[in-house]
């Protein structure tokens, strides 16, 4: 389970309000807004990448801003997933050192059966020795998916997921999201402006 | 995955920044790899063929090279004293022993010295076959000249005048080998000793047939009377230090030399030279750290993103400022590794290609005092990568992943 309670940030003059947000265990929800609405700050915040400037966020019954630093990178490496708008992958590395960047930092067994395992089911295991320069945009947008999935995370979080593909990979990125999401039991949360989006989840937490 | 992997990963994707940093570092630890080994074997031969020699006695000229013709074997004798008097010193109170070489010849480059046994005591010296000198025109031969002009006892040989070449051969008398001295690891390894009868033997005949006397050079009997080319001496007390040097250089017509402050004087000459290239090899290693430093920061600005990245995936700040200080520490010991074989392979080249034997130098000498250039290498990456590591610790993933 996801929750936040009376987060607010501020940004230099500007104070950003969030209202409180419950969401169960394996909840698929839309995160909405126009763009400068506090969509990516609010990311950041569930993910335990920018500290609030008051409330609380649990992830699992675990308030992540109690945790120490080392902690929480500790926890977010183990429990939450995150695929960004720009499919970033480190390009000295194949795509299967990608994968295993994943459990290392987690302090996770490295396995490199699930890497082979979650590349197939996201028909990328022909891609395992490939480096990132060697790959599509698409395919590298499925790579940052499969290293956000490969740990199981409770709580898998893409934000922008689409706003840079076409329609076809639009729609294959979502599926993707959306069966890995179901396959791992985590809760997701798509953070997107993209019209095309909207109606491929059902609940919708919506910024003004 | 480990943070050793993903250096290396980082450092292959990046070849030429890399070569050219281990490059820099290799080069700076291969001088000084050669200057500490160098200067340590010179310094051990100098000591161990100097034993317990307190002072050498010859021909006025300079001290110098009387020092480094009668104990290194690495000049020209600055000429010949009478024998007489030669006699009269060694007979003095102040001295305990006095060890007279009378050099002129050489066989096949390897210097030829007339002397007695007091030479075998002076020196410690033990046979690996046969037996020391006894007659005229027996030898007794280093290790080192027997492995290398492959003597065996009753090889007889020529020799040739003068202390290089051979040229002038006297073919009226060969020597013969009588015994092989064990390695001293010294100077030894590299004379051919004889009694200093066979010297004088060997040149009175050239001089009776008058086969290679020339005008302007020493001639070995002036007058017939008997020389030979020095008296190296050990002091009986404390107080001859003082006395002998002054009351032979004051009222003989020969000269003292302490080899200990002409060793030391050759080592300040040879030291303006080492000192240039010691500082020469610090600011290489200086460049070679700024070098480390600006290719390690200008890779963190390339891969900032990347950092961030691996953040989010739960490294800790620790973890990034490790991974940038292993390329760091990388790039220099790697570097370090390479200069010390360079440095040994180098030594080895030159004592390869050294005209004299005296003072060959090793490559594949080891000294316990490499482990310091090593640490020298492995500090200058620390520092190198200090500032690179503590901007990776330093940064901001939510700042970097929405800057890009």
């Amino acid at each position: 389970m996801v929750g936040i309670k009376a987060v607010n940030h501020q940004f230099g003059q500007v104070s950003l309000r969030f209202a409180d947000w419950t969401i169960l265990q394996g909840d698929q929800w839309l995160l909405l807004g126009q763009s400068g609405s506090g969509k990516t700050t609010l990311i950041n915040i569930i993910t335990g990448l920018l500290k609030p400037a008051a409330g609380e966020v649990h992830i699992n019954q675990t308030p992540i801003y109690e945790l120490s630093n080392a902690e929480l990178d500790k926890f977010r490496g183990r429990h939450i997933g995150i695929v960004f708008q720009r499919p970033h992958l480190v390009k000295s590395l194949t795509v299967g050192e990608n994968l295993l960047l994943a459990p290392y930092f987690a302090g996770l067994k490295q396995d490199r059966a699930r890497v082979t395992e979650v590349l197939s089911s996201l028909n990328l295991a022909d891609k395992v020795s490939s480096y990132p320069t060697q790959l599509s945009q698409g395919q590298l947008q499925r790579v940052a998916i499969a290293r956000a999935v490969i740990n199981k995370p409770a709580l898998l979080v893409a934000d922008e997921p689409t706003s840079s593909l076409d329609d076809k990979n639009t729609d294959a990125v979502l599926d993707i999201l959306i069966s890995q999401s179901r396959l791992n039991q985590s809760t997701l949360i798509v953070s997107t402006h993209d019209k095309r989006v909207k109606e491929r989840l059902n609940q919708h937490y919506i910024l003004d | 995955m480990n943070a050793l992997q993903i250096s290396v990963k980082d450092l292959q994707a990046n070849k030429l920044s890399a070569l050219l940093n281990v490059m820099l570092v290799a080069f700076g630890i291969g001088i000084l790899t050669v200057l500490l080994l160098a200067g340590k074997q010179l310094n051990e031969k100098l000591e161990s063929n100097a034993k317990d020699i307190d002072l050498v006695v010859g021909a006025k000229g300079s001290p110098l090279q009387l020092v480094l013709s009668s104990i290194y074997y690495i000049d020209f004798p600055t000429g010949n004293i009478p024998l007489k008097d030669a006699r009269q010193l060694a007979a003095n109170p102040l001295v305990k022993k006095a060890v007279p070489l009378a050099l002129g010849d050489n066989y096949e480059g390897f210097r030829i010295a007339g002397t007695d046994t007091s030479f075998i005591s002076l020196y410690g010296l033990t046979l690996q076959a046969g037996r020391f000198w006894k007659n005229k025109f027996e030898v007794t031969v280093g290790a080192g000249v027997a492995a290398r002009q492959h003597l065996k006892l009753g090889s007889r040989f020529y020799g040739a005048h003068g202390l290089t070449g051979n040229s002038d051969i006297h073919k009226t008398h060969a020597y013969t080998v009588t015994g092989i001295i064990k390695p001293q690891h010294n100077v030894v390894d590299n004379l051919v000793l004889t009694g200093i009868s066979s010297v004088w033997g060997m040149h009175e005949h050239e001089e009776e047939h008058q086969d290679h006397v020339r005008p302007g050079q020493p001639e070995p009997f002036e007058n017939g009377e008997k020389e030979i080319t020095s008296l190296l001496i050990q002091y009986r007390s404390p107080m001859s230090v003082v006395l002998f040097p002054r009351m032979v250089n004051q009222s003989t017509h020969m000269q003292a030399a302490s080899p200990a402050m002409e060793s030391a004087r050759l080592f300040s000459l040879i030291g303006i030279g080492a000192d240039t290239l010691q500082w020469f090899a610090a600011l290489i290693m200086v460049i070679s750290g700024i070098s480390v430093f600006i290719s390690l920061y200008n890779s963190l600005k390339e891969r900032r993103y990347d950092l961030a990245i691996m953040r989010t995936m739960g490294a800790s700040r620790l973890s990034l400022m490790g991974i940038v200080m292993t390329e760091g520490i990388m790039l220099t010991l790697v570097g370090s590794v390479i200069g010390l074989f360079v440095g040994h392979a180098a030594l080895q080249l030159i004592g390869h290609f050294q005209a004299s034997d005296q003072a060959r130098l090793d490559g594949w000498a080891f000294d316990s005092a490499e482990a310091y250039l090593l640490l020298t290498g492995l500090a200058i990456g620390l520092l190198a990568a200090f500032i690179p590591a503590v901007q990776a610790y330093r940064t901001d993933i939510a700042k970097t992943l929405n800057q890009s």
